[in-house]
């Protein structure tokens, strides 16, 4: 295993008191696999993509357990994070617009990694750069290095902010929402790129999105986030065709795919809005918004537990969806 | 860039003629006849006629602008009335004094402001913020002549560490020259510097939070690395568009600090002139300062397209 995040816990102290984020969440990544993690805006899946190189703000209190290749790295010192940083944990963000620095070239802003973590001089950071960008399928990479961010498209840039990434050929890519900002045809090329890396380099991925279409069409494994908690995680084929939670049911339902809602008008929502948390209560955080819940679901949180069948299918719920009716 | 350029400075000539004809007019609109202040006592219209026919008065007022502008792009803007000396000589004893004190009073100012600015903005809430903040608010609300005041009667008077009045030139004497002026310098940069730090402040603040500094931390760079390279260059910006801003008010503030230090400048010979009511030598003055101001406004401008790529594009598609 190369990742493995263990019982993480995030709160962020702010001045109206505690807000809980992520409570206990168990995530595994394995050497060249690609993992999605999914969820509404807040359910903490972003800051669980943050805690994991020790980038979230000072106030933010983090527990738990985030091991790379063994090495703990909650708790570690500044310097040590830094090394991590950029070298085996790089990070592509949401905004290519904003998450690039508009005053200096693309050129400089990747040469950056490269001097931080490797000896190279001048010539081979330029050099190594201009490979980089055309690794990332950017057209005259020769000419496109000393752009300025603005000059670029934003899923130019966004390739750009890949080619930064992996520049140092990180063991692990976190990529938080990096299709979001784009459209889809951009989308479908940066989609590439990554699982093209993660061919070539053997890199593993672990993608942050609220989109499902993203998901299905480049994750080997899912991980599905409410309120700050995991709450189903399957293989994705076994998680579209059978999702055993009542929440991963109700996103797949409020997603259009061809076919499935012939007939009906509307695509089906799921009733309320994710709850803000001061503190994680023992019960089924999605019970108030769950069709199928009872005084169980109230009273104590479920588990994360395999379902029958198979033992990579796992959910945290009392009451699993029975597919062979619903369908 | 070569097109941003030719943009700005078009402008920038534009607005000088605008200057020269508004300080013109504006001497001219003064009320009294200048015929009658220069005659003195044999107030004749002969004696009138005459001054009016050797000064040009009795001309068109367009053909009087011609001669001006003519005389002015020679440097010569005529004879003063107190001291008798050409204007222009005046003017080049004086102004390298005030050139030195603004441009070393700037120094002090950005290195202090900056530096200050992105201390408090990076140890936010902590005791280093609240001193940066407390020093800011002194340097804003002390005036400069009180400042100066104090400097003189316990750095100078009383300690001897400075002298208290008197100037050197820079190249008969470099150490006694900054001995002479590095004190009204600091007095001058102080309410420089507090802007400054404020802008500064502010400014980290905003860039820190950004997200191309989320991205820069990512990468694992050092703090120096995040904070020089990434968010103090994108707060440079305001940092720039303050110190071009503030250069009027350092040219007021130029005119109380030579005064109290004795500093033979460009200040204290506009002070000696407006007391004197000597025309030619204020009409100098302002035409020089207007002059000042708008190569200023132009050399800011050209820093940002420096700092700041996008700039270039803006300036050339408009």
């Amino acid at each position: 295993m190369i990742l493995e995040v263990a019982d993480l816990t995030v709160s962020f102290v702010t001045e109206s008191g505690d807000v809980s984020a992520v409570d206990g969440v168990n995530l595994d990544l394995d050497a060249g696999e690609i993992v999605g993690v999914v969820g509404e805006s807040g359910c903490g899946k972003s800051v669980t993509a943050m805690s994991l190189a020790g980038l979230l703000p000072r106030s933010a209190r983090v527990s738990g357990s985030v091991r790379l290749r063994g090495t703990e790295l909650i708790g570690a010192r500044e310097p040590e994070l830094r090394r991590v940083r950029g070298k085996e944990i790089a990070y592509i963000f949401q905004e290519p617009m904003t998450s690039l620095n508009p005053v200096l070239t693309v050129g400089r802003q990747i040469g950056e990694v490269l001097q931080e973590h490797e000896r190279l001089s001048r010539k081979q950071v330029r050099q190594r750069a201009v490979e980089l960008l055309s690794l990332v399928g950017i057209p005259s990479p020769a000419n496109r290095v000393d752009n300025y961010p603005h000059q670029l498209s934003g899923g130019m840039r966004q390739r750009v902010m890949i080619a930064m990434a992996v520049a140092c050929n990180p063991t692990v890519l976190v990529a938080d929402e990096p299709t979001t900002a784009l459209d889809v045809t951009a989308q479908a090329g940066i989609l590439d790129v990554l699982r093209n890396l993660r061919d070539r380099l053997g890199t593993s991925v672990l993608i942050i999105t609220h989109d499902l279409g993203v998901i299905a069409d480049i994750a080997d494994r899912v991980v599905v986030m409410y309120a700050g908690r995991v709450v189903e995680q399957a293989p994705v084929v076994e998680l579209f065709a059978h999702p055993h939670h009542h929440y991963t049911d109700g996103l797949l339902k409020a997603s259009p795919t061809p076919g499935r809602h012939a007939g009906t008008d509307r695509l089906q929502e799921i009733p309320g809005l994710v709850p803000v948390l001061t503190r994680q209560p023992d019960a089924c955080t999605f019970a108030d918004r769950c069709p199928a819940a009872d005084q169980k679901c109230r009273g104590s949180a479920p588990p994360l537990t395999a379902s029958s069948g198979s033992q990579a299918h796992l959910a945290a719920c009392w009451h699993p969806t029975r597919q062979e009716a619903k369908r | 860039m070569p097109r941003y350029l030719l943009t700005r400075a078009w402008h920038s000539a534009l607005t000088l003629v605008l200057a020269t004809i508004v300080v013109f007019l504006g001497i001219r609109a003064l009320p009294g006849d200048p015929a009658l202040s220069l005659a003195g006592e044999d107030r004749s219209p002969e004696a009138l006629a005459a001054i009016r026919a050797e000064y040009g008065l009795d001309q068109p007022m367009i053909v009087q602008f011609g001669r001006y502008v003519e005389r002015a792009l020679h440097g010569d803007f005529g004879t003063s009335i107190r001291t008798g000396l050409p204007v222009s000589d005046m003017i080049r004893t004086a102004l390298p004094v005030t050139i030195e004190l603004s441009a070393l009073a700037i120094l002090i100012a950005t290195v202090l402001g900056v530096g200050a600015g992105v201390v408090a903005a990076v140890r936010r809430g902590r005791p280093a913020e609240w001193v940066a903040n407390g020093l800011a608010l002194i340097g804003l609300s002390v005036p400069h002549f009180w400042l100066g005041l104090l400097a003189i009667l316990y750095l100078s008077v009383a300690t001897g560490l400075f002298p208290a009045s008197g100037f050197v030139p820079f190249t008969e004497d470099p150490i006694g020259n900054l001995h002479h002026i590095i004190l009204p310098a600091v007095i001058l940069g102080t309410g420089l510097a507090a802007i400054i730090m404020r802008q500064t402040r502010s400014a980290m603040l905003d860039s820190l939070s950004a997200d191309y500094v989320r991205t820069a931390k990512a990468k694992g760079l050092s703090p120096r690395a995040v904070i020089g390279r990434h968010a103090l260059r994108n707060s440079l910006i305001v940092v720039v568009t303050i110190v071009g801003l503030q250069l009027g008010g350092l040219i007021s503030g130029a005119v109380v600090t030579e005064s109290i230090f004795g500093l033979p400048g460009f200040g204290k010979m506009t002070i000696d002139a407006v007391f004197q009511r000597d025309y030619p030598v204020i009409q100098a003055v302002i035409l020089l300062t207007a002059t000042a101001y708008i190569v200023i406004n132009f050399l800011v401008d050209l820093l940002y397209s420096v700092i700041d790529p996008r700039i270039r594009v803006a300036g050339e598609a408009a």
